[in-house]
């Protein structure tokens, strides 16, 4: 109930802009084939319900497939780069530089990789979203507190042993801040691969703007802004269910 | 378990230098006596903490020996100036860290640990998480986390020093009484005066260069020290000794 209290002012906004956005269309202040009516928007989501529930299907499991792949990925390379400080030298350069190569330009090097379809999607959501994983897991584990560094040593405990029983669990609640961003940036990258090779809800909005449906592109857009929050929300769960212990102030 | 008792410690001509600077300690000498409790005062900065890491060997020195006797594995303890718990380990799971990292089986481990956890009063504490403890209770668990492998040698870095005054009084009663029941060799650095000549049967006072040792006294006070001590006379006297040291150049 105190929630829902809390969600009121955000709500505000969203009702006043589509209540705006409704009136200025229906008095011809804008045309409609460029910014729909909110009420044609629905209109299309309802029409199209099948092809756009099975397209945010679609889209949905190649973004979770290519964070999943990142995830693992990401730490396992954060890992690796942290064994020593020559490794991190010599390869941490090259993970800033694949982060900075834009995805639209390499989209269509993957559609020539790995054909239409579902992998060049997953491959596309796996390259965007893989390096905030890297970097922050990476900074997690090299910031250990030295004391505890210490302590382990103390007490004779090995190299992977001091990783999983300290480094890592230490370094989770930036580990997962890293997560957060990758969710975000799966959904994008997904979108992005089935623009160029796939189908989903990518896919939807393309072929809707060749046809000139500003409507079905709007409900498209917006059902891949509902998937990204799902994500998000759902790592900030992860988030919660796992940290809550750390900040406990109750008994 | 470990034999308990106290271990023996010889240190001759130790240097410690870090990269291009100034050696941190040079040509110190100190001998400790099995089951002494030494207490290592110095201004901020002047190598009190490096010197436990030597003594801990989790540093090696640069030149001279660190000789102790007798010197097995898993002996040595280290307590933190700040409590350093891992907080997704419940106070249990904390204390019994170190039998865990040295292979003891559970059970063991956790009997071990709630021993530990009785000897600081902590045992009710035991399923917390280290956020749900006041800052009192956090330096015992982490003072039960060093008994916890009965160790011969007590190292504590400035353990007290953030707590409020009544806690720290509470918590050096405790440690010293521990400290009487087991026999174990403890040295102790603090900038406090008062908590140094409270605690300790020798205090030791290093320069702010080098490490040199401007004071080494053995402390002509009871060895029965209750809070009445706190503001006695015979104190009072071995505080003015320390605090003259200490400011003298
Ligand atoms: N790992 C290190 N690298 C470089 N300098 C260090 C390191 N550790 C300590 N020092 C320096 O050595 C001096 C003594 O430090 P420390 O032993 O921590 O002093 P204290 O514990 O007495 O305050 C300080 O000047 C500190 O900056
Ligand atoms: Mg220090």
């Amino acid at each position: 109930m105190k929630r829902l209290q809390q969600a009121i002012p955000a709500l505000i906004p969203l009702v006043v802009v589509t209540a705006a956005a409704e009136f200025a269309v229906r008095q011809g202040l804008v045309r409609a084939y460029l910014v729909p009516a909110p009420s044609s928007v629905l209109q299309a989501m309802i029409e199209s319900r099948q092809e756009l529930l099975s397209a945010l299907l679609t889209t949905s499991l190649s973004a979770l497939l290519g964070f999943l792949l990142s995830t693992v990925a990401g730490t396992t390379i954060a890992v690796f780069l942290a064994s020593s400080r020559a490794i991190q030298r010599a390869f941490y350069p090259y993970a800033v530089f694949f982060q900075t190569v834009p995805i639209i330009a390499i989209a269509p090097l993957l559609v020539i990789w790995f054909g239409y379809g579902t992998r060049t999607v997953v491959a596309s959501a796996f390259v965007v979203s893989i390096f905030p994983v890297i970097a922050n897991t990476l900074s997690g584990i090299l910031s250990t507190d030295p004391a505890l560094r210490d302590l382990f040593r103390l007490y004779g405990a090995s190299t992977p042993v001091t990783l999983f029983k300290l480094r890592f669990p230490a370094a989770l609640p930036q580990i997962l801040t890293g997560l957060r961003v990758a969710s975000g940036l799966a959904v994008i990258g997904a979108i992005v691969g089935e623009f160029i090779g796939g189908q989903g809800l990518g896919s939807v909005v393309d072929i809707a703007r060749t046809q000139q449906r500003v409507d079905k592109v709007f409900a498209a857009v917006l059902l891949a802004s509902v998937l990204g929050l799902t994500l998000f929300g759902l790592i900030n769960l992860i988030s919660y269910l796992t940290l809550r212990r750390w900040h406990a102030s109750e008994q | 378990m470990q034999p308990s008792g106290g271990v023996a410690l010889d240190l001759k001509g130790v240097r410690r230098v870090f990269e291009n600077r100034l050696a941190v300690i040079e040509n110190l000498h100190l001998a400790v006596e099995a089951g002494e409790f030494l207490a290592i005062l110095g201004p901020s900065g002047c190598g009190k903490s490096t010197l436990l890491r030597l003594i801990a060997r989790l540093a090696e020195p640069d030149a001279g020996s660190i000789h102790i006797e007798p010197e097995t594995q898993f002996q040595t303890a280290f307590v933190f100036q700040d409590a350093h718990l891992l907080p997704w380990r419940t106070v249990l799971d904390n204390a019994a860290l170190p039998l865990e990292l040295m292979g003891v089986a559970r059970d063991e481990r956790h009997g071990r640990a709630r021993t530990a956890l009785e000897q600081v009063s902590l045992l009710e504490a035991a399923d917390r998480y280290p956020a749900q403890l006041s800052g009192g209770m956090r330096m015992r668990a982490s003072l039960a986390r060093a008994l916890v492998t009965n160790p011969r040698l007590l190292l504590l870095d400035e353990p007290f020093a953030a707590l409020d005054e009544i806690t720290r009084f509470r918590l050096d009663t405790q440690l010293r009484e521990l400290w009487r029941q087991r026999g174990m060799t403890v040295i102790f650095v603090t900038h406090s005066i008062s908590e140094a000549a409270f605690l300790a049967n020798r205090a030791v006072v290093l320069a702010r260069r080098q490490g040199r040792i401007k004071l080494d006294r053995r402390l002509e006070l009871p060895a029965e020290r209750g809070n009445e001590l706190r503001t006695s006379p015979e104190l009072g006297r071995e505080m003015r000794l320390l605090l003259a040291a200490m400011e003298e150049e």
